[in-house]
């Protein structure tokens, strides 16, 4: 048969879809499975990033998603290439970021056999996609395709794999563009429903303490402006999770900072005595609830969530509304306007002069002796870049510091593995994100031991002139858990030393980036501003207090308000 | 709270992969399947799924939201008693010496149910029924010699309006 017109490849299908859906930067990584697809990639004007691991390409492209408000894209090939995504979807699949991962995969006659680099993905990742498919017909490509996308990016977002048999990528078929969309068994509810908004409205007048709790659901959302007006029309002080920093303008005086294990005195003091708190896209992560029993235990707890599983997992709720988090709030505030709430200021002026108490107490000290301490570090940062980089983070201690010293004032400034928690997020994230905002500055703060995790991709930075910024709190341990030894286990470190470390500032220069070093606080301002200002990629080694630990912090399983403060 | 056991069934898509989502799911959330039962309807594009699990109210609700999360489910129901009908069949394969062949056969009669094979030292009875009257039968025949059984699991379908 003659190749007609209307027959293209499985890879050209491919490549049409991937621009229908606007797609113009793609995270991958080739084999054998994928040179079709690669072959015909390089025929569009779709950028390729390639990366050095196929773990980084999925960080990369969750990183873009979250800076870019797109859907991120990987390409790998089958076997190792795909076992190797894993980490990376599961993550996003926890943070619920709209990716999408095309594996390659032995050519169809040759599925089940156990052959050459095969792996059923599929079955590796159910449990960790929102949705997944193997392609098995050329015919089924097109509409699987747009499924996948449209998965990843409505409702609840999260990672969608497709997983395409080399011969289905290497076959003809007639394309005809596909229709927009529609799954009889797939349809999330947007709308909230009407008599509960108006509960809500009522909860609100009766309150005396009511608090907001905002979560990731609002920045996926985009409804910070929507949460931001509603806040500040009823006067609620906003707490947020790791995941909602940014939901709301941190450095609003109605921001309480971040609840939860490491969050501050006054979100968790605030959350225990409120007597109403409305949770909006959040999930209850047992790192923020504490003991479940004892959570938020004066209050009526209003949950609003696309995903009704969310609702009534973990903790008991008095009005449930499933609904798109912005919507909701723009609903809710269109009803605000229609109430005469009283004097506010006065109805709230003692719970926010109590909050404002805590604050006082639970302030967030430390002192810059002699050694550098970690906190100055990113204060620093903080104060040099004006808050306005974005910010993406390894995990650890690190990651706890950046959440409390750096204010966000934005969404989608912070981009962070919080689910999942998964070391060696930061640095591919971090080049995902400069690739989405390349006129941003991105810094990856870091600890000494997640950033050896993936810090191969310094040189996806370096060949892509892409300058971001890893700022490595160098304690030389695993901080976060010689903290728990230190504080649960009598002080005994078993393996949390990380002694042996290459020398960063070289291994930054091997690899093409400026590398710099301070060991004083004398030195952390200047080696910041020059690390900053270099139109370079660099990384910040940064020797800090060996035995600093985060705190506030609330043991696991305890009751939030019982912080160890020091 | 207490655990009751529950009659699921679902409608899903009826394509490869799609029972195992839904097992894995159960699997890995530390939801229990007591049976499972699975076949077309009369669309061969979808599958009605049916299993019996226990559980409190709270992670009944999560079992059934969570069945509705995944993309292959359309509906899911809880086959409450009071509004639908249960049933299941069992094949069993009963000891039957001359001195028991007669006391078999009155058990079979009672229950209504049926002999699909027979042999020298044994029957196999075919029995459809509710939960209850299958336990009824089977600690009937107990005493006599059960030497293999079975059992479809439960299958259910709401009444219709009368
Ligand atoms: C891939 C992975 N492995 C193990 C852990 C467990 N873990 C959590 S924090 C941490 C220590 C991280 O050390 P470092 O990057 O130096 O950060 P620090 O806490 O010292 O700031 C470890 C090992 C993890 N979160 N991710
Ligand atoms: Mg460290």
């Amino acid at each position: 048969m003659k190749p007609n017109e209307n027959m293209l490849t499985g890879a050209q299908i491919l490549m049409t879809v991937l621009q229908e859906e606007g797609v113009d930067t793609i995270f991958g990584f080739p084999g054998g499975a994928v040179i079709d697809i690669y072959d015909e990639l390089a025929k569009t004007p779709i950028r390729h990033i390639l990366v050095r691991h196929e773990q980084g390409a999925v960080h990369a492209a969750d990183g873009y998603a979250r800076a870019s408000g797109k859907v991120g894209v990987c390409l790998v090939t089958s076997g190792p290439g795909a076992t190797n995504t894993v980490t990376g979807i599961a993550s996003a699949y926890m943070d619920s970021i709209p990716v999408v991962i095309i594996t390659g995969q032995v050519p169809t006659h040759l599925i089940g056999n156990d052959a050459f680099q095969e792996v059923d993905i599929v079955g590796i990742t159910r449990p960790c996609t929102k949705h997944n498919y193997l392609v098995k017909r050329i015919e089924d490509l097109g509409k699987i395709l747009k499924e996948a996308f449209y998965i990843a990016r409505s409702g609840r977002p999260g990672p969608v794999l497709v997983d395409i048999p080399k011969d289905v990528a290497k076959n003809r078929t007639a394309y005809t563009p596909i229709e927009p969309v529609r799954m009889k068994s797939y349809n999330p509810t947007y709308q909230p429903n009407k008599w509960q908004l108006e509960k809500v409205i009522a909860l609100i007048q009766e309150s005396r303490r009511p608090m907001i709790f905002a979560g990731g659901g609002v920045i996926l959302s985009k409804g910070s402006a929507e949460l931001t007006d509603f806040a500040r029309k009823t006067m609620m002080p906003v707490t947020t999770s790791l995941m909602g920093m940014g939901a709301f303008p941190g450095t609003d005086p109605l921001c309480l900072g971040m609840i939860g294990m490491h969050g501050t005195y006054r979100a968790n003091m605030a959350t225990g005595a409120c007597d109403l708190l409305i949770a909006i896209g959040v999930r209850f992560d047992d790192r923020v609830t504490g003991r479940t029993d004892a959570f938020a235990a004066q209050a009526k707890i209003v949950h609003i969530d696309i995903d009704p599983t969310s609702i009534r997992k973990n903790v008991l709720v008095s009005l449930p509304l499933v609904g798109d988090c912005r919507i909701t709030l723009s609903e809710l505030n269109r009803l605000i306007e229609t109430i005469d709430f009283g004097d506010l200021k006065k109805q709230r002026h003692d719970w926010l002069d109590q909050i404002d108490q805590w604050k006082q107490t639970g302030a967030m000290n430390y002192d810059q002796t002699t050694v550098i301490k970690p906190q100055y570090v990113v204060e620093t940062l903080y104060r040099i870049t004006q808050g306005q980089a974005i910010i993406t983070t390894e995990v650890g201690q690190n990651q706890m510091w950046a959440a409390q010293y750096y204010h966000f004032d934005f969404p989608d400034h912070f981009i962070t593995s919080g689910g999942l928690g998964v070391m060696g997020f930061g640095l591919p994230a971090a080049i995902g994100a400069q690739v989405a905002q390349p006129k941003k500055l991105v810094v990856d703060i870091a600890g000494d031991g997640s950033i050896q995790m993936n810090i191969q991709e310094m040189a996806t930075a370096i060949q892509y002139g892409l300058p971001v910024k890893v700022v490595i709190l160098n304690n030389r341990y695993l901080g976060m858990v010689r903290q728990w030894q230190e504080l649960f286990y009598n002080k005994r470190y078993a393996c949390t030393d990380m002694e042996y470390a290459p020398d960063f500032v070289k291994l930054a220069e091997a690899y093409g980036a400026l590398g710099l070093r301070a060991t004083r606080p004398d030195q952390v301002e200047s080696v910041l501003t020059q690390g900053l200002s270099s139109p370079q990629a660099a990384i910040m080694d940064f020797w800090v207090d060996r035995e600093e630990c985060v705190y506030p912090m609330v043991p696991a399983g305890a009751t939030l308000t019982e912080m160890l403060l020091v | 709270m207490t655990e009751e056991k529950h009659v699921v069934t679902m409608l899903v898509d009826n394509q490869p992969g799609v029972l195992a989502r839904v097992v894995g799911l159960f699997g890995g959330r530390g939801f229990n399947i007591e049976s499972l039962c699975v076949a077309e309807t009369t669309d061969p594009e979808i599958s009605r799924i049916t299993l019996v699990t226990r559980a409190d109210p709270l992670v009944l609700e999560q079992i059934m939201k969570q069945l509705r999360k995944l993309i292959n489910v359309i509906k899911v129901r809880d086959m409450d008693k009071s509004k639908a009908v249960q049933r299941e069949m069992a094949l069993i394969c009963v000891k039957a010496k001359p001195e028991h062949r007669a006391e078999v056969l009155r058990i079979v009669d009672i229950f209504r149910c049926k002999v699909v094979d027979t042999g020298i030292e044994h029957y196999i009875i075919e029995v459809t029924g509710d939960e209850g009257k299958l336990a009824a039968i089977i600690n009937l025949l107990k005493p006599i010699g059960i030497k293999k059984i079975a059992r479809t699991g439960i299958v259910a379908l709401f009444r219709e309006p009368k």
